[in-house]
């Protein structure tokens, strides 16, 4: 016989002011297996809490139903609750008056009775729930990180220092990621490839990480604690293994002039290349789009040239598979292309070039140098505009959202150049100046009395070429109400933060989601900002919002955490809420194998004493099945049940509604 | 009805119910000041009016609906074009040109301005189009100002930029039907 405990939360105000709770209790308390009923001011708070265990001992409750919030908010609250005073967890059912009802309705009255629906409707769920046992499963305490910049190699850093091994992803042929092309960085103008090259190093020479470069993601399979990750390694024609990194194949190669991505198409490479002198690893890929040898089967001269017989033009494509128990997504972010700005040139003028192009020409590593020159023609700037908010706070051709590091990066733009050219002039377009750090809001007045950066509050309108390849620029400064034409030599827009290319697929793969954007999802934007949906897997940097480097730093340390929590213990603990089939009845027709998105249903062979097989049927993995339901829908002969919302009591709910 | 719409002002009201812009979207950025052409000769500028707009009140109305910047748009729609809220100043401007009108607070400096705009149309209403001589000479009337570019008269007869005769369409009837409605205050 069921002894129904029903405990009603009034939320504060959230629920009492428009549902009449001791109205709802005194309703409940007449419902069939109901044997007790309270209402409570906060049923969540410990004398709440205290209420529902007090009662479950002294009233010997076989089920209760706590009549509050949404179970996501505190589901697991009240079953923790349960659980200490020796009820089984899962014979606690919720019943959501809140989002479900009070937040949603005005009329007190009708309200209240739809709280009274509710309640019955759980009370009749609850008599029919079962004691269920956690699922234990193994978890695999090897963590996959997915991007090489400073947020994966901080991960990946953090993780590893704690004892677990790593495997470390990246698309490109070296890890270093943006922060590998800054040449300063705000707000203390330290040198960004100094504070970063030894960490690069670290990361590759550490024995518990897996350095995996010019790979990428493929495939997963599996659930938290046990992730089958496909990559796949891109074929790279050098053998890492047998290459020296002695740079005799990229000297040498006759093509010379395909623009350098790490330096914004500033500077050249050739068809061999390391991205960067600083790279790591250190070691060549051949570029297969550009390659005459690839290409037209011609050329072969890195391959005569190098000593050790590191060239193979018959590398393939392969892919590896890892085993890992969670996984940081770091993949970072990329500048806005501004050519859907035609008002500014439209990406057409060689002189308006975006912000890290300018960090390459400021760079000590740079294609200049670390010489502030245009690239037209190669002369020094006099006069240089900055431009903020260049495609963000535009919902008609660019971003809606405010990128977040412009406002400093320009800033800094603004001081290296002053640095660097003593008689320029530096202006900046600005809307807001958004300097919300620690030492940020100084750094930018340095910008403006130290270093003579001239601020105009305005928007810029219109960039157009004139015959001598001066620049004129169209503003305006709103504070003295008045347009402002200025001539420049150069033109630097702060393009908007967006998300890498393919994050979205990535996002699919990992099941995790993602913003109009493509920025990936936090669990909850205050309380959970480093975990996503997808359990195991967590956000680490610009690939969640735009970030500067001390944000993405902090966060990639916080994932790590995230990561060794998960490793502590050898074993997780998940909800048993998964499909169960009956093997009496079921036919064998297998639409639940092929309906079944996490291929958790698979044959079975009932066998008999001497191991002779009886009849095949369907058996559900339970580590693998997520409790979707999906099975239970298809099948015909009604074998598959959810336990948690098994047929019947989906059928008494409705039936209570009545 | 939006929390905004409730708390907005008559004037931001007004705009929103004949041009439909919302007023509260502006953020500021100055961008319709910086591209427009006649911003360097006006005594607000277009991003200026658009707060006053916002604003609202008394005082702000009085400095609109006075100022001569309403005057000198030439509703070419840059700002339009290019304002990243997708509002439109110029159809801000065209209200408010409206209101002074009806108020009859017009400045001193956009008195040829209207008389202009009333010699267009009365050009337009009596031939159905432009044309050059009768919208010349009915600017001098209603202007009072004969004097101002007369020099510029025989230039564009030699250029055959002034047709003496000018040419007047077949369906007059239907234009005039046009403006009557439009003076009767009710939209086609």
């Amino acid at each position: 016989m069921a002894r129904i405990g029903v405990f009603i939360c009034h939320c504060g105000e959230n629920i009492g002011r428009t549902v009449d709770c001791p109205a709802v209790s005194a309703a409940a308390v007449r419902m069939p297996g109901v044997v007790h009923s309270v209402d409570y001011k906060y049923m969540c708070s410990d004398p709440g809490q205290q209420m529902i265990k007090k009662a479950i001992v002294e009233m010997k409750l076989t089920g209760v139903v706590v009549a509050a919030c949404s179970p996501r908010m505190h589901e697991r609250t009240f079953r923790a609750a349960a659980a200490e005073a020796g009820l089984n967890p899962f014979l606690l059912e919720m019943a959501n008056l809140r989002e479900h009802c009070s937040w949603v309705h005005a009329d007190k009255a009708a309200a209240t009775q739809k709280a009274i629906d509710l309640v019955r409707v759980m009370v009749a769920k609850a008599r029919r729930d079962r004691a269920l046992r956690p699922i234990r499963v193994p978890v695999e305490p090897t963590a996959l990180v997915v991007g090489g910049g400073i947020a994966g190699i901080q991960a990946a850093l953090d993780i590893a220092a704690g004892g677990k091994k790593v495997v470390l992803v990246e698309r490109g042929p070296s890890i270093g990621g943006h922060m590998a092309r800054l040449s300063e960085t705000f707000p203390t103008l330290d040198c960004s490839q100094c504070i970063l090259t030894p960490r690069m190093v670290e990361a590759a020479s550490h024995p518990n990480i897996t350095l995996m470069t010019y790979s990428e993601v493929e495939s997963v399979e599996g659930f938290v604690g046990n992730f089958t990750v496909t990559v796949r390694h891109k074929a790279r024609y050098v053998d890492p293994a047998k290459c020296t990194g002695c740079g005799d194949c990229f000297n040498k190669c006759p093509l010379k002039n395909i623009p350098n991505e790490f330096d914004a198409g500033l500077g050249m490479r050739r068809a061999i290349y390391v991205p960067f002198p600083q790279a790591v690893p250190n070691k060549p890929v051949i570029d297969a789009a550009h390659c005459t040898m690839l290409q037209k089967g011609k050329c072969g001269l890195c391959a005569k040239i190098c000593p050790r017989g590191a060239i193979d033009y018959k590398d393939q494509d392969s892919l590896v598979k890892v085993k890992v128990g969670a996984v940081v997504l770091a993949t970072g972010f990329q500048l806005w292309d501004h050519a859907a700005y035609g008002e500014y040139g439209g990406g057409r003028l060689a002189d308006v070039i975006d912000g890290f192009a300018f960090e390459r020409l400021a760079s000590a590593s740079g294609p200049t140098g670390g010489l502030i020159k245009r690239p037209s023609d190669g002369k020094e700037p006099k006069t240089i505009v900055f431009l903020q908010c260049c495609g963000s706070r535009d919902d008609k051709a660019g971003k809606k959202y405010c990128s977040k590091i412009c406002c400093m990066y320009t800033a800094k733009h603004a001081m290296l150049y002053r640095h660097k050219v003593h008689d320029g002039r530096a202006v900046v377009f600005y809307m807001d100046v958004r300097a919300a750090g620690k030492g940020y809001e100084e750094f930018v007045r340095r910008a403006l009395s130290d270093d003579g950066a001239e601020y105009v509050r305005g928007r810029v309108s219109r960039i157009t070429r004139k015959q001598d390849g001066t620049l004129v620029v169209r503003g305006a400064d709103t504070l003295a109400g008045r347009p402002v034409t200025i001539e420049a030599d150069l033109v630097v827009l702060a393009d908007a933060v967006v998300p890498r290319p393919g994050s979205e697929k990535l996002a699919q793969i990992f099941g995790v989601g993602y913003d109009q954007d493509g920025f990936y999802s936090e669990a909850h934007p205050k309380l959970r900002p480093v975990e996503t949906a997808a359990a195991g897997v967590f956000l680490a940097g610009a690939c969640q919002a735009p970030k500067d480097i001390p944000e993405s730093v902090a966060q990639a340390s916080a994932s790590a955490a995230k990561v060794l929590g998960l490793f502590a213990n050898p074993e997780l603990e998940r909800e048993p809420i998964i499909a169960r089939v009956n093997r009496a009845t079921c036919a064998h027709c297998r639409a639940c194998i092929s309906a079944c998105p996490y291929g958790a249903a698979k044959d079975f062979d009932v066998l008999d004493r001497a191991g002779k097989v009886l009849r095949t049927v369907v058996d559900v993995n339970e580590g693998l099945c997520q409790g979707c339901g999906t099975c239970a829908a298809v099948c015909r002969s009604h074998s598959v049940d959810l336990d948690g919302f098994t047929g019947e009591q989906i059928h008494a709910e409705l039936n209570a509604l009545l | 009805m939006t929390m905004s719409e409730k708390r907005e002002s008559p004037l931001a009201k007004a705009v929103r119910e004949t041009s439909g812009v919302v007023l509260a979207e502006c953020y500021q950025c100055g961008k319709c000041t910086a591209g427009c052409p006649m911003a360097r000769y006006m005594d607000l500028t277009p991003n200026q009016i658009m707060r006053l707009a916002q604003a609202g009140d008394d005082a702000a109305l009085e400095r609109l609906l006075s100022c001569e910047a309403l005057w000198y748009c030439v509703g070419c729609l840059t700002c339009a074009q290019r304002c990243p809220r997708q509002l439109d100043p110029a159809a801000v401007m065209d209200v408010l040109r409206e209101m002074a009108h009806r108020r009859r607070k017009i400045p001193a400096a956009a008195r040829k301005i209207l008389a202009f705009h009333k010699a267009f149309l009365a050009t337009v209403e009596w031939g159905g189009r432009m044309a050059e001589i009768p919208l010349v000479l009915r600017y001098k009337m209603n202007s009072g100002d004969f004097l101002s570019d007369v020099f510029l008269g025989p230039v564009m007869l030699a250029k055959r930029k002034l047709p003496l005769l000018p040419h007047r369409i077949r369906g007059r009837a239907e234009i005039r039907r046009i403006f009557a409605t439009c003076r009767k205050g009710t939209r086609p």
